[in-house]
């Protein structure tokens, strides 16, 4: 599977090893939605998670990871992407329904939009927060002053 | 006027019939006095046995073993702080608890203790309590609506609902047995409370086991439909705390609550006293054809007496138990003095005097205290219909068979 | 702030043809973060018809910490005890599935020892857990006694636990690397007293609740969700395998010793909650099978791997995931060769299963919402971390 996608997407590809058992891609961020369709097509119809992490020193900062589990293969497989910030991404919930609240929780934690999602609003943080916490650049203890003085009437949450 | 008062000590009939009004108020006092008395004991014993029943203790500080705790719960209610929403409507939100507990409380009147232990005996009893009883789907409206808050009004939409509907399978149980009073030489039958357990004394035969399984199907139907006509579980639904519609008592706080909570008791023992009247054969004692006879009269009116000793040996036993620590000195005497209350009870309930009066009033408590018991019981039990379901079991499946059993009561009536 | 409920629901007009006056009996209803029923603080926007439910929408993040921030702060070993405190149920579980994770990306192996215990210790969480869940349930569709019988059951567990680590709930009892402390004296004796003790107590929770009329008809053909939903929900554990899916994470990709034992996975039929409350009481007495199996056969041995006081896993990336009883529990962590994990990623399995409540109460009446998310067994803390 790894050579047809070679042969299709050439330098898109731009690494699939394996680590400590598990199988991974790191793909370039133009290809990867029609990858991850072929994946689904290839029989991999379980979205067990999509996550990111934030590398600031890097140009392109987040890496925005997708976990897939074959039932029929037992198999699971990791897609890696490497986005700018700013950047957005298109959304997968038509490929699985279950990256909707899994593709919020990433807009929520780390900001990176998805283009087609249904409803993307943050999820586990209130509303009117600004702020992304996952990012590196964000304190530990830091909070949206702001949001706790308008919306809990204290001066602040610490 | 002492004549006016004694006269009626040699009459042989209810008050009412009498037209003693002098007797008849005495009668209203000590039924009503008996039946809040019931209602406190009532409180008590739900909570107890539920606990029981749910491996834990239930009350045992207020009082020992709890026993005060109803009037502990009195006091918290009476002097808790009443309040009235400010867009309700404050005449409807007052006199709706009122409405609920005079209709439950009113069905008393034709209650038969005993042949001649009853406040009066109207002859169309039964039709009276089954009326007036319905009046409280009355108050249950008004409670929501008075509430002004869209929860409680659609609790209670559903509650009265759900009581009417039950209603109807109900009084379709009540005509079958009505019917059974009718087979007799003369062919008449009775609505009459007291004549109903009359014909069931001369028929020689408690009607649940008329024509069997007929008069215990009617019996199921109705013990089902009673149950759900009190909103008790398993049809608790509009009462309960973790659906999403709030019952109609939910804006209602302190003594408004409690005069809820003391009509849904009193109608759980009014309906219960239709039952045992109807089916069970009221203040007949068990077994009065099987086994008949002075030496049995003599057997079974030296229960109660046994039975109130042997409450006072539990009491006694439970007083051993009790912790030996100074802190427990006054529950223990509490305890004590409740077991000797008991036991005096008992050995008066021996003298002759006194047996053969309360023979009657006794079985009659005897049996509706079962059925109260089978409440709380199926309240530990049985989870929750849903609404849908409550009501489906109420037309689809309980009507029909009562239409059933009555075609076929009647045609076994008069066939056989 | 707070916004308007139906403003929440916009997302659900979208789909909707013409609505024209006659649709005005519609009802949006707010069952509030504080609700008995909702097993924690869960906000659920009911859009009703009457009775009947046409959409809901769920809030949730009343009961976030940032626990995956707080991980990029701690070393390794300090970040364990949190881990209990999201799914605080299972927290067995939680620390068995990180303290893997880790171990896999230093590459070591708990020896056998450590891992029978850790088998032992996490099935009867697994008990403890399906017993919880069973109390809430039932009281939640109204039968109120078996939630003290589970609960007096679950007792007897939770003192397993604090005789061996000294927690009841969040337990901590794992290390990475194997276990911390050795079994105490009596616990191989503790551990088959329950295995005996247990199952004519799991008879007795049937005996109330499977062939009662009511409770068949309150959940029989309720929150129905057939198989490709839940697998394209991503929707893992107890409710997939009620619907037909025969997959355990502890036979499809075995770890910690769950290949040596010998256990079978309960299915259903109908995917309706009737069938998840089956499936999760054979699956407690599976566990006792497990656990049976188990502590017979624990092997001697060293408790606790080599592993370096200051740990500093090379440069990599790890996804490791356990069946909790909840479903599939993941661990993504990112490792830049320092003492603190660069990120921890935790993928709730109440988090995706909570998504699949939309889809499963369409059409249903309200009392069933209820029902249906005490059938999901959710746990606010690990949905909202």
């Amino acid at each position: 599977m790894v050579t047809k996608l070679r042969r299709r997407y050439g330098s898109g590809v731009r690494e699939a090893s394996t680590y400590l058992g598990e199988n991974y891609l790191v793909l370039e961020s133009s290809i990867t939605l029609e990858t991850l369709q072929v994946l689904r097509d290839d029989e991999f119809d379980y979205c067990v998670d999509i996550t990111a992490v934030h590398y600031p020193s890097r140009e392109k900062q987040f890496d925005l990871i997708w976990i897939l589990y074959s039932f029929a293969r037992n198999e699971r497989i990791r897609v890696k992407t490497e986005l700018a910030d700013g950047e957005s991404f298109p959304s997968s919930t038509e490929i699985w329904p279950t990256t909707n609240w899994l593709e919020r929780e990433v807009f929520d934690m780390f900001g990176i939009r998805f283009d087609g999602h249904p409803d993307l609003k943050r999820i586990l943080l209130p509303d009117g927060w600004k702020g992304y916490p996952l990012r590196k650049d964000y304190g530990i203890i830091q909070q949206d002053q702001e949001w706790v003085q308008i919306n809990l009437g204290i001066e602040s949450g610490q | 006027m002492l004549d006016y008062v004694t006269s009626y000590l040699g009459m042989n009939t209810t008050p009412g019939q009498a037209g003693n009004v002098f007797w008849a108020l005495v009668y209203i006092f000590v039924v009503f006095g008996g039946v809040s008395v019931a209602v406190v004991a009532m409180n008590w014993l739900e909570r107890k046995a539920l606990a029981h029943f749910q491996i834990r203790l239930g009350p045992m500080r207020v009082g020992p073993h709890g026993l005060l705790q109803p009037i502990a719960d009195a006091i918290k209610l009476l002097t808790k702080e009443d309040i009235v929403p400010s867009e309700a409507d404050a005449f409807v939100f007052w006199i709706a608890p009122l409405i609920i507990l005079c209709a439950s409380f009113t069905v008393y009147i034709v209650v038969p203790f005993g042949p001649t232990h009853a406040i009066t005996d109207l002859n169309i009893g039964v039709l009276f309590m089954l009326g007036v009883s319905s009046l409280s789907v009355l108050g249950v409206v008004m409670a929501g609506w008075a509430s002004n808050s869209h929860y409680p009004l659609l609790g209670s939409l559903r509650s009265s609902a759900q009581m009417i509907s039950y209603e109807v399978a109900m009084g379709m149980a009540v005509v079958s047995a009505i019917l059974m009073t009718s087979l007799n030489r003369e062919g008449t039958g009775t609505l009459s409370m007291i004549g109903i357990v009359q014909a069931q004394q001369t028929q020689h035969i408690w009607f649940l086991f008329k024509f069997f399984p007929l008069g215990f199907v009617a019996f199921a139907i109705f013990a089902i439909a009673m149950v759900a006509e009190t909103n008790r579980a398993p049809f608790d639904l509009p009462e309960a705390e973790s659906e999403l519609t709030a019952g109609f008592h939910t804006e209602y706080s302190g003594l408004r609550w409690s005069l809820f909570m003391l009509g849904e008791y009193a109608a759980m023992i009014a309906v219960s006293s239709i039952a045992v009247t109807l089916w069970l054969g009221g203040w007949l004692r068990p077994f009065p054809n099987t086994l008949t006879g002075d030496a049995w009269d003599l057997v079974f009116s030296l229960v109660p007496g046994f039975l109130f000793l042997g409450l006072a040996a539990i009491a006694f036993a439970g007083v051993m138990r009790m912790p030996k620590h100074p802190y427990f000195r006054i529950q223990t005497m509490g305890l004590a003095g409740f077991g000797a209350v008991l036991g005096v009870i008992g050995l008066v309930l021996f003298v002759p005097a006194v047996r053969d009066r309360i023979q009657d009033i006794f079985w009659f408590t005897a049996k509706v205290a079962v059925f109260m018991y089978l409440y709380i019981w199926y309240r530990a039990t049985f989870p929750r219909y849903r609404f849908d379901q409550l009501m489906r079991v109420g037309w689809k499946v309980l009507l029909p068979i009562a239409i059933g059993v009555l075609i076929l009561t009647a045609v076994l009536g008069v066939v056989l | 702030m707070t916004k308007d409920p139906a403003a929440y629901l916009s997302h659900l007009e979208a789909g909707e043809p013409d609505k024209t006056f006659l649709d005005s009996n519609e009802l949006i209803i707010n069952m509030g973060p504080q609700h008995p029923a909702t097993h924690g603080v869960l906000r659920v926007i009911l859009k009703l018809d009457g009775e009947k439910v046409l959409g809901t929408e769920c809030v949730i993040g009343y009961l976030h910490r940032g626990v995956e921030k707080i991980a990029e702060n701690r070393t390794y070993t300090m970040f364990n005890p949190y881990v209990d405190r999201m799914d605080y149920v299972a927290a067995v579980s939680n620390g068995l599935g990180y303290c893997e994770a880790i171990e896999k990306l230093l590459n070591i192996q708990a020896p056998p020892r450590a891992n029978y215990i850790r088998v032992i210790l996490t099935e009867l969480n697994r008990i403890a857990s399906h017993q919880l869940w069973l109390g809430t349930h039932a009281l939640d569709i109204g039968a109120m006694t078996p939630l003290f019988y589970t609960f007096r059951d679950r007792e007897e567990i939770l003192k397993i636990f604090e005789k061996y680590c000294g927690a009841r709930l969040t337990t901590h009892a794992f290390r990475i690397g194997g276990c911390q402390y050795e079994t105490y004296e009596g616990f191989e004796q503790d551990v088959k007293k329950y295995v005996d003790f247990l199952p004519p107590k799991i008879n007795e929770y049937e005996e109330l609740l499977t062939t009662n009329r009511i409770w068949v008809e309150r959940t029989r053909s309720v929150g129905k969700i057939s198989a490709a939903d839940c697998k394209a929900l991503g929707v893992t554990g107890p409710v997939l395998r009620a619907s037909g899916v025969k997959w355990d994470l502890r036979k499809a990709q075995p770890y910690a010793a769950y290949s040596e034992f010998d256990f079978d996975i309960p299915t259903g039929q109908n995917g309706d909650t009737y069938d998840r409350y089956l499936v999760r009481m054979e699956e407690m007495r599976q566990s006792l099978r497990i656990i049976r199996q188990a502590v017979e056969r624990i092997p001697e041995g060293p408790i606790m791997a080599k592993v370096a006081k200051v740990m500093k896993p090379p440069a990599g990336e790890i996804y490791h995931s356990i069946e909790a009883p909840k479903g599939e529990l993941g661990y993504f962590v990112v490792s830049d060769g320092s003492t603190q994990p660069y990120r921890v990623r935790v993928r709730p399995p109440s988090f995706v299963n909570l998504q699949a409540l939309d889809v499963m109460v369409r059409g249903q009446l309200v009392a069933d919402v209820i029902a249906v998310i005490g059938t999901l067994d959710i746990v606010l803390g690990e949905v909202d971390r």
